[in-house]
């Protein structure tokens, strides 16, 4: 806990991500960032500059060429790949701008696999955890349907109920409203808003719609993956 | 239920007509396998059921296996010796003291024999003269090694033991030298006796070479008619366990010297037959669960194909590609294991219905049958070999999904 009673969830210094191959890509190039329990922030840039490839390191589904990360005060990049399944498993949660769902389980099934996966919880609870969470998102008469029976809306809601399924420390999102209409997107907009103010979250947003960083506290600025700009909201 | 198996019994249900399609070609490549292997097997046991329910299973003849040794060799054994052009000595024609022999091999368990002394005589009726090979035997003992009784279709073995110069010869020769039952028929031995035996039974084997040529006679009569008392120049065996021939044989021949040939060293080449038969059959059975893995192979590979989002998906939420593999693997498991229980009951219904099958064949009056074996150890081996080949054909597709990386996946949609 720093001095200014802010607890660290994230930090990454000096990452660079390079892909060898017969020319040469960087992808981010010496970030470095810390991110404190509770804070809502937005990655934005143009473009092809890399914010989706900060997001995929931050996310630990992708490996820095040089630079550590740090997470809930442990270093991940030094673990075996199964370890970083378990930590992506116990304290993160993505949702993607394409509704990663898995079509051939019910929306219920779909939210209950992480925790069926970690298996902390008996079935039982893991239902009513997942009914609950599906609830809060308005998704409480859709339990049954498959995810393509639903709005691309919906589906987005289901992937944020699966994100927090196992309560994670961090929520990932990738362009979450990018293929959604406006007043779908201020449905998203507004639930991971609430999950930073009202049940202090993290959310780390990669976001091209100014409306969703305005409801962030602080932007990254990304540009030929470097971190630009990083600053609270200016009001 | 673990939830690997849970994800990869969703994907085989949802697309049902592939995994339809997969099942039925390990069924069939099973079913197959039983079918082809059961009437091979079937005919196998038949062909060597007749061959040693017929046959004795083992003789021991009056010869040695290798030429004696001479005496010099053996009085100077280390010698630089070399003898040539000596003639052996001669011997009386025979097993000598079979009945210490014989003795010896009635103390081993499961072992009858029979001694038998054979020689050519020459039968003369109405003016008719033909050459036939002399069997003496001991009635009640030869029916402990042979099946000569059930081939008798008129009169009986019995009757040789009752009235001693009695004669059964094979219907064909009676047939061509027009002798019919209780003729009296006269037999010229190649030592020069002359006897007038009577036709007290007539057998049929279905061979004409022994129909034609050759006699039984008592034991006795045959010492008598080629002068040689107390002999005989074979000594044949049956055993419960027919495949235990070889083994026997080789004591036998260890303790009392004279050869001794077992069912198999005598019919080695149609033995080498049916193994070379069994070769070909199996390789061709197996080559069509070979053909049913490749459909596995196909349908996982395009599971996995188009299930990479979904590994994206799991990776992404804490699966590892250990997990991923099991997936697949699963599948793989599912249609082997499905495959092999239907293949199973397919396989049990194509052998039953083999077995009722019957062939009219003309000229012969019983119907022909289709021997099969019902035996589980084939079952066993065609649902070990399907299953092990789903398995394998699953392996390869299923790493290929445990190394997909999420980054590629999530990068390619957006
Ligand atoms: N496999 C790859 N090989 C070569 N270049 C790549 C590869 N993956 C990504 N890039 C490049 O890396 C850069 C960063 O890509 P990234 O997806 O992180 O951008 P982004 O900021 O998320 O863009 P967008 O806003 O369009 O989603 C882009 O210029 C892209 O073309
Ligand atoms: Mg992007």
């Amino acid at each position: 806990m720093s001095s200014d009673g802010a607890v660290e969830v994230l930090r990454a210094e000096h990452v660079t991500r390079e892909l060898t191959g017969e020319v040469p890509v960087t992808l981010v190039k010496n970030a470095s960032l810390t991110i404190n329990r509770g804070e809502f922030v937005s990655i934005m840039g143009p473009s092809g500059s890399g914010k989706s490839s900060l997001l995929y390191l931050l996310g630990l589904l992708d490996m820095p060429t040089s630079g550590r990360i740090w997470l809930d005060g442990e270093e991940v990049t030094t673990l075996t790949e199964r370890q970083i399944a378990r930590i992506r498993l116990e304290k993160l949660g993505f949702v993607f701008q394409f509704h990663f769902l898995l079509v051939e389980f019910t929306v219920l099934d779909n939210v209950m696999l992480p925790m069926t996966k970690l298996g902390r919880l008996p079935e039982k609870q893991q239902r009513e955890r997942a009914e609950a969470l599906l609830a809060d998102l308005g998704m409480a008469d859709q339990l049954r349907k498959r995810p393509d029976q639903l709005s691309g809306g919906q589906r987005q809601r289901v992937a944020i109920a699966r994100a927090l399924a196992n309560d994670p420390l961090i929520i990932l999102a990738d362009e979450p409203t990018g293929n959604l209409d406006s007043k779908s997107s201020a449905n998203v907009r507004d639930i991971l808003s609430e999950l930073v103010h009202v049940r202090n979250k993290t959310v780390l947003a990669v976001t091209h719609d100014p409306e969703f960083a305005r409801a962030g506290d602080r932007q990254i600025h990304i540009v030929d993956g470097r971190i630009a700009t990083d600053g609270m909201r200016p009001d | 239920m673990p939830l690997t198996l849970k994800i990869a019994v969703t994907h085989l249900n949802s697309r049902r007509r592939q995994t339809l399609m997969s099942l039925l070609g390990v069924m069939l490549g099973v079913a197959f396998f039983m079918a082809v292997s059961s009437l091979m097997r079937g005919s196998e046991q038949d062909f060597i059921k007749r061959l040693v329910d017929s046959a004795p299973h083992i003789t021991v003849s009056d010869e040695f296996r290798d030429a004696p040794v001479q005496p010099a060799v053996k009085r100077f054994p280390d010698g630089a010796v070399a003898i040539s052009n000596v003639k052996p000595k001669t011997e009386v024609r025979g097993i000598r003291g079979y009945k210490q022999k014989m003795a010896y091999i009635e103390h081993i368990p499961g072992v009858r024999v029979a001694p038998v002394l054979s020689g050519q005589i020459i039968l003369t009726y109405a003016g008719k003269e033909q050459g036939v090979l002399m069997n003496g035997v001991v009635p009640e003992l030869m029916a402990g090694v042979s099946d000569i009784e059930e081939k008798i279709v008129a009169g009986n073995m019995q009757a040789l033991s009752s009235s001693p110069n009695g004669v059964i010869i094979g219907r064909a020769l009676a047939k061509k030298m027009n002798l019919e039952m209780g003729d009296n028929v006269t037999v010229s031995s190649p030592v020069g006796l002359v006897r007038t035996m009577k036709i007290v039974g007539l057998f049929e084997t279905g061979a004409t070479a022994i129909d034609e040529g050759q006699a039984y006679v008592l034991l006795k009569r045959a010492q008598v008619l080629l002068d040689r008392p107390d002999r005989a120049n074979m000594l044949v065996m049956q055993l419960d366990d027919p495949y235990a021939s070889r083994e026997v044989a080789a004591r036998i021949e260890k303790h009392i010297g004279y050869r001794s040939r077992s069912w198999q060293e005598a019919s080695e080449s149609l033995l080498s037959v049916l193994l070379v038969r069994n070769i070909i059959m199996y390789s061709v059975v197996s080559a069509i669960l070979v053909v049913a893995s490749f459909g596995i192979y196909n349908i996982i590979s395009t599971v996995v194909m188009e299930k990479r989002r979904d590994i994206a998906i799991l990776k992404s939420m804490g699966f590892t590609a250990r997990d991923v593999r099991h997936i697949f693997l699963w599948e793989g498991t599912i249609i082997g294991l499905m495959g092999s229980v239907g293949g199973l009951t397919l396989g049990y219904g194509l052998i039953w219905a083999l077995s009722t099958l019957r062939f009219q064949v003309p000229g012969v009056s019983v119907p022909i049958e289709m021997p099969v074996y019902w035996g589980l150890d084939q079952a066993l081996i065609a649902c070990a070999f399907a299953a092990l080949s789903a398995m394998g054909a699953a392996y390869f597709p299923a790493r290929k999904a445990g190394l997909v990386h999420p980054v590629d996946i999530l990068r390619g949609q957006a």
